[in-house]
Formats: structure tokens, C-alpha cells, sequence
């Protein structure tokens, strides 16, 4: 990890800072006002006298103490302080757009595979397979203007209305922290509850009760109730608390405008699981065991659930490896068309207006948020197939 | 004298039976090929998706082509279809009828007048009537699918991003393909610290966002279009594609065949370029699709953010409707908005499809149980 972090990062530098020369006249090239004792001081101000190897380390060094520079154009502000501020956005839309698609195209592709042969499987995969290959910007766009020009339902773009925000006793930041911190809260709990809910021990202990004439109403008011308890927590933090109750407005501003982004991102990336599903099921269908389990009687639903689509999740997660990659691309692109401040954003605006120390630290930003996802795929990987698992006897 | 002839004639059948010999194989090898071709098309055709997508590659490679036998047989002017220079210069006009201005309270500035930018002529009295050059013109006779905001006419436009589209897909894939199997081939043959460099370089690619990184070259350099193919099968071609390539050609190691030829004396080089690679071949067939489909995309989108340096390109198109403010009036100027952003996905599409059905001719787990 940190070695693949440091090459990323020597690659970076030397794109960026070695291929151009002189930066300074790059940047000065067209002003003749500027004369050459005033270029000379900036030269020795930015460290750009000095030999490459020794503007190389020295640039690692300010990296690692988080020094990134001073952006170009929004001049006095430190390049750390402007991704400190859009970093947290950029977080957001990538993790509600993957738990999304992820979540959709898995099912998705499930059905797809059980329903071979049918006229809505055609359909389907035509409509992924063109969801899969469309012209992102060209699509984020044709949403726009039908969301928000045609219909008038969604706002155009940006991350929250200044006008509702001009006597706001909240920091945009502030109110989108706690948001986070909630979906996450709430989001952790459900996953808890399904966890729990598909454990064996659970299933047997509901099972025994289920031979009692009400068990079939109690399984189904447990899988049920605990969602709506979920559910129930999230609403009530907002309409409950003091300080849920003073955000909820403009909380709910940051949500309005949250919606295109993350759906766009969503459509766009869930029909690549879905295809991936559909054909690892498919391969997973003609394994023994899953004539067995039907040859056992199994339900359908069962057999598709817990048999064939369990097995075929492997492949599925060997692909976020790969998706980790297309879904931060993706987001590049929909953060330029929605100006969703986050690091694609700045990424964009940054290489537009050649300021190149804010550049490159959202590219290495972007960069480590790479290797994270990486890293916490690695992870999931490990927990879903016992066959990797590290073992004490190796 | 007698015996040199005869000398000669030996010679001449030798070299004449060896002639043979070769001609025999090469008829061999032909129909040897035809035949794999003839059974994998069968199983191929039966994927209707697929051939939709060879249709819809064929339609553009017509496309592309069109433009050529337009302006080589007059039917066309350089001077007006030309794609980057063109201008009609006889536009469709719309009569207007000058009326009181109306001022936005708030900004006072004639909002109409705005939206005609300085293109109503000065000293008009109320009720006057005016000609107003419509430039977009919608499409019309002479302008399939109209103009554009520059008075360049939209399918000439499109024809030719469909070449520099073509230009680009083969020319990345066939590099990623080059670079990608000679990769995984030598690292599957020769194996050891080699194998593990070539992996762990993959690795590190597999992890690099390719877009933002062309984006964040791209303030550097303004791209031509074969420098985006060579980055993008570099990328691919040591990255994802080379693993799987390796996995492919690790397959083929094991076979009796490069047994024999190592036992015959093959050098490490005439197996892998004669053994290995002819046998990975039909697998990067599909994955060259792919990397078409990821290098137009990739093309139509940095030219959308206006980091290429290309005459004309879809994304090019995109980008003019973008900046000019018609994109969001797509109901009115569908002409600038639809044709350039559905060639881009279809043409993507139409090369998927075709990946996806050679997916199927490739692995047979995924076909139609029959």
C-alpha cells in the first residue's frame, strides 16, 4: 500500500512538475510586466531553482506533513484547506452512488439470469448495455435538462441554494457532517439487522417459533419491524432533536441537490454489475449443486438467493477492484456537470485554469482514495471467500 | 554437362517438393481457420445483440467513409460541408416583426434582444419587419441535420467524427493487444521475478484512475489523437488486459505442445511468439472491443472538457452545444443536442455487443444451454 502510494505519487510529480519546465514561465510567458528580478524571486520563493531530485524530495516531505502548496487560483488559500473542504462531498457521492448500484445491479442481474430467454431479459440487457456505454456528460446533461428544465422537479446543478442559506447559522460543511454521520449511524444499524437476521442461529431460534400458529406473522414482523425501527430513528433524529430540527431544512436543501448526481452516477455504473451478475450466475447454474438443491425441493427464491447468487457474489466483488476505478471516473465527469464541489470538480477546474499545485493534490487525494477502496475490497474479499481467508496455520 | 542438368532437376524438385510441402500446409492452415471461423460465426450469429452491434459498426464505417465520395463527386462543396471551415452562408431566415422593447425590470436589459445577440439590425422603427438569419438552422434539404451555432453543417460533422472515432478505437486497441499479449505471454512463460515485476506494474495500473489522470496530463499536454490511443493502450494494455492475457497464456504452458517444442530445441522467444501468442490471439479479439469502447468514450469525453486538440469529434460537437447553451434546450435544438451524444453511446454500444458475443463464442459456460 504505501509502496504502491509512493510510485503513485513519484509518477504524478514527475508528470506534472517535470513535463512542463519552467513553471514559472509557463505561467508568465505572456505578461512582459513582470520582470526578471520579480521572476527570479517567485523562482526562489516556489523552490523552483533548486534540482529536480532536491524540489522531488522536498515536495514528499511537505506532502507528508500535509503542505501541499497554495493554490494558483483561489491564490492565498492552501491547497490542503480546499480539499479539506471538498474531500467529505466527494466521499459521500461515491459511497451512496456504490452501495446503490451495487445493491440495484446485483438484483438486478440475478433476475436477469433466472429469467434467460425471456423478452424482458432483451430488453433489460439492451437497456443496461446502453446504460453501460452512454456518454456520461452527454447523459448527466439530458437528466438535467429533463429533471430540471422539462419538468422542474430537481434544481440544475451545485451543492445547496444560496439563497436559502444567505442567514443560515450553519457552515454547509457543518449540516453536511451530521448528515453523514447519520446515514452512516442508520445505514450501519440496517446492515446490522440483516446480518443478523440471516444468521443461522437466528433462523433456527424463529424457526421453532414458527410451528406456532403465529410464526409466519412474527418472522415477517421481525424482518419488517427492524427496518421500520431503522427507518423510524432516522426521521426522528430530524424531526425529534433540537439540532435535527434546525438543520432539517437545509439538510434537506443538501439532499434535493444530492439526488441527480447520485442517480446519475447510480444508472450509470449499475448495469456493469448487472451484466456481471447476470454472467456469473449463469456460470454458477450449471454447477451440481445447484441441481441438488433443487432435486431437495428447494424453492426457487431459495435456490436462486441463498445457492446460486451467494456463490456467484465472488467474481462480483473481484470486480469492484475494477469498479473502484470506473466509479471514480465517473465521478470526475458528474461532478463537472453538476459543479458538485468535490475533488473531480476541482480536478477539472483546476487543470482548466492551469493551477497545478491544487491539481496535483487532488489527483494524489483522488489518488489514495483509489488505494483505500482498494484496500477495503481486499477486506470484503477476505470476509465473503473462506478459501482466502488468512489462516494461523497459513 | 549431363549430370549438372540432372543435379539441376533434383534440386528443382526438391525445391518444388518443399513448395508443395508449403503450400500444403499454408491450404492446411486456411482451412483449418476457415472452418474455426465458419463455427464460431455460427455460434456467434446466434447472438442477436451481436450482430446488431457488427450492423451498427458496419453503418458507421459507412459513415466514415461517406464524406470521401460526397466531396470527390461534387455533391458536396468543401466550402460548405467542410467540418471545421465550413459556413452556409445562405442560411434559412425567419421574418421578425420589430415591437416595443421589454426591459427585465430588475437588470434592465431587453432579454429577447440578448438572446438574438447584435443580430437585429440598427434603426429599425416599431412595426418595421426584419429578416433574422437562423443560424442553427433547423435541418432542411440541403443540411440533413442542420447546422450548428457556426453555420457548419451537423452530418458532415458527424461523418467525420465517426472516422476519428474508428481512428482512435483500432489504433488504441491494437496497442493494448500488442503490448497485452506479448506481456502476458512472457510473463506466464518465463515466470519468476520478471512475472512478478510485469504483475505488480499491472497492479499499479489496474489502480490508476485513467480519467482523471488523462484529465490532470491533460493540462500539460493538449492531445493529439494518437497520443490519447497510446496512453490509453498502455494503460490497458500493461494494466487489466495483461492479466488476463497471463491467465490465458498460463493455460497454454502447460500443454504438451510446448513441451515438444522446448524438447525440439525452441528458444524461449519462437515459443512464446509461435506457440503462445497464436493461442491467446482469439482472447484479445474480445478485449480489443472493449478497449474501443473505453477509447471512444474516453476521446468524447476529454474533448468535452476541451482538453483535445482534434478538428472534429463527437465529443467536440457536445462540447459547442455545451458552452453555446443549447444542450439545455434540447427540445428546441434536438439537431445539436441528439445526433452527436447517441453516436458516441451507440457506436460504444455497437462495439460491447460485439464484445459480448465473442464473450459468449469464447467461454461456453455462458451460452445458451441448446
Amino acid at each position: 500500500m504505501g509502496v504502491l502510494f509512493l510510485v503513485f505519487l513519484t509518477v504524478t510529480w514527475f508528470l506534472l512538475y517535470a513535463l512542463p519546465g519552467d513553471l514559472i514561465a509557463q505561467k508568465f510567458a505572456g505578461n512582459p510586466n513582470i520582470p526578471p528580478e520579480a521572476r527570479r524571486i517567485a523562482l526562489e520563493r516556489l523552490g523552483l531553482d533548486k534540482p529536480a531530485l532536491i524540489q522531488f524530495r522536498d515536495y514528499l516531505v511537505n506532502f507528508f506533513q500535509g503542505d501541499l502548496g497554495v493554490s494558483f487560483s483561489q491564490y492565498p488559500r492552501p491547497v490542503i484547506d480546499i480539499i479539506a473542504e471538498r474531500l467529505p462531498r466527494t466521499v459521500v457521492l461515491f459511497l451512496t452512488a456504490t452501495v446503490v448500484y451495487y445493491q440495484a445491479g446485483f438484483m438486478a442481474g440475478k433476475y436477469l439470469a433466472w429469467k434467460r430467454g425471456r423478452h424482458s431479459e432483451t430488453l433489460i440487457t439492451v437497456g443496461g448495455v446502453g446504460l453501460h456505454t452512454v456518454f456520461m456528460p452527454w447523459f448527466a446533461l439530458m437528466l438535467i435538462w429533463l429533471f430540471s428544465v422539462q419538468l422542474h422537479v430537481l434544481p440544475l446543478s451545485k451543492f445547496l441554494d444560496p439563497v436559502e442559506w444567505r442567514d443560515s447559522p450553519f457552515i454547509a460543511n457543518q449540516v453536511f457532517m451530521r448528515m453523514f454521520q447519520v446515514a452512516a449511524v442508520a445505514l450501519a444499524a440496517l446492515f446490522l439487522f440483516k446480518w443478523v437476521v440471516s444468521r443461522r442461529w437466528f433462523m433456527v431460534h424463529v424457526s421453532k417459533l414458527s410451528n406456532h400458529r403465529w410464526g409466519s406473522l412474527l418472522r415477517f414482523a421481525l424482518r419488517w419491524g427492524g427496518y421500520t425501527l431503522v427507518v423510524a430513528g432516522f426521521f426522528g433524529y430530524w424531526y425529534g432533536t433540537q439540532t435535527g430540527q434546525a438543520m432539517r431544512g437545509y439538510a434537506g436543501d443538501i439532499a434535493h441537490h444530492l439526488i441527480l448526481p447520485v442517480s446519475t452516477l447510480t444508472l450509470v455504473n449499475f448495469a456493469g454489475v448487472m451484466l456481471l451478475t447476470r454472467s456469473s450466475m449463469l456460470d454458477t447454474m450449471r454447477e451440481d449443486f445447484i441441481l441438488t438443491a433443487r432435486a431437495k425441493g428447494l424453492s426457487e427464491r431459495v435456490v436462486r438467493d441463498r445457492h446460486a447468487a451467494r456463490t456467484a457474489l465472488l467474481p462480483i466483488v473481484t470486480s469492484l477492484t475494477l469498479a473502484v476505478t470506473t466509479v471514480i471516473d465517473g465521478g470526475v465527469i458528474t461532478e463537472t456537470i453538476f459543479s458538485w464541489p468535490g475533488m473531480g470538480q476541482i480536478l477539472v477546474s483546476s487543470v482548466q485554469s492551469e493551477d497545478i499545485p491544487l491539481a496535483v493534490g487532488a489527483f494524489s487525494f483522488i489518488g489514495i482514495l483509489a488505494l483505500l477502496g482498494h484496500f477495503l475490497v481486499d477486506i470484503l474479499y477476505g470476509l465473503l471467500d473462506p478459501r482466502i481467508r488468512v489462516t494461523e496455520h497459513g | 554437362m549431363a549430370r549438372q542438368t540432372d543435379m539441376a532437376r533434383q534440386i528443382d524438385t526438391v525445391v518444388n517438393a518443399t513448395d508443395n510441402q508449403n503450400s500444403r500446409r499454408v491450404r492446411l492452415r486456411l482451412s483449418l481457420l476457415r472452418r474455426s471461423v465458419r463455427s464460431n460465426w455460427n455460434i456467434f450469429r446466434r447472438n442477436k445483440m451481436g450482430i446488431a452491434g457488427l450492423v451498427i459498426i458496419g453503418f458507421w464505417g459507412l459513415m466514415a467513409l461517406t464524406p470521401s465520395l460526397f466531396f470527390a463527386t461534387g455533391l458536396w462543396s468543401r466550402g460548405v460541408y467542410d467540418p471545421v471551415t465550413g459556413l452556409e452562408t445562405d442560411p434559412p431566415t425567419r421574418t421578425m416583426i420589430m415591437v416595443e422593447r421589454i426591459t427585465d425590470p430588475r437588470t434592465e436589459i431587453d432579454q429577447r434582444a440578448v438572446l438574438l445577440d447584435n443580430r437585429i439590425p440598427s434603426g429599425l422603427q416599431l412595426g418595421d419587419t426584419f429578416k433574422l438569419p437562423l443560424q442553427p438552422a433547423p435541418p432542411d434539404s440541403r443540411h440533413w441535420l442542420g447546422t450548428d451555432p457556426l453555420g457548419r453543417d451537423v452530418l458532415s460533422q458527424l461523418m467525420h467524427g465517426a472516422r476519428s472515432s474508428f481512428f482512435l478505437g483500432i489504433l488504441a486497441a491494437t496497442v493494448t493487444v500488442v503490448i497485452a499479449t506479448l506481456i502476458g505471454s512472457i510473463a506466464a512463460y518465463y515466470g519468476g521475478l520478471l512475472d512478478a515485476f510485469l504483475m505488480r506494474l499491472a497492479d499499479l495500473l489496474i489502480m490508476v484512475p485513467g480519467l482523471a489522470l488523462l484529465i490532470v496530463v491533460g493540462s500539460v499536454v493538449t492531445f493529439q489523437l494518437w497520443h490519447l490511443a497510446l496512453i490509453i493502450g498502455v494503460l490497458s494494455g500493461f494494466g487489466g488486459t495483461a492479466v488476463v492475457m497471463k491467465s490465458q497464456a498460463l493455460a497454454v504452458k502447460v500443454k504438451p505442445f510446448i513441451d515438444a517444442a522446448k524438447v525440439a530445441g525452441g528458444t524461449g522467444r519462437h515459443i512464446v511468439l509461435y506457440h503462445i501468442v497464436p493461442n491467446v490471439l482469439p482472447l484479445s479479439v474480445l478485449y480489443m472491443m472493449f478497449t474501443v469502447t473505453a477509447a471512444i468514450q474516453s476521446e468524447a469525453v476529454l474533448s468535452f472538457l476541451g482538453l483535445m486538440n482534434v478538428d472534429t469529434s463527437w465529443g467536440l460537437m457536445i462540447q459547442l452545444a455545451h458552452t453555446q447553451g443549447y444542450l439545455l434546450n434540447a427540445g428546441e435544438f434536438w439537431w445539436l443536442v441528439f445526433p452527436a451524444g447517441l453516436s458516441v453511446t451507440l457506436l460504444a454500444m455497437a462495439f460491447f455487443l460485439v464484445g459480448r458475443g465473442l464473450d459468449e463464442v469464447i467461454n461456453p459456460r455462458l451460452r445458451r444451454p441448446t
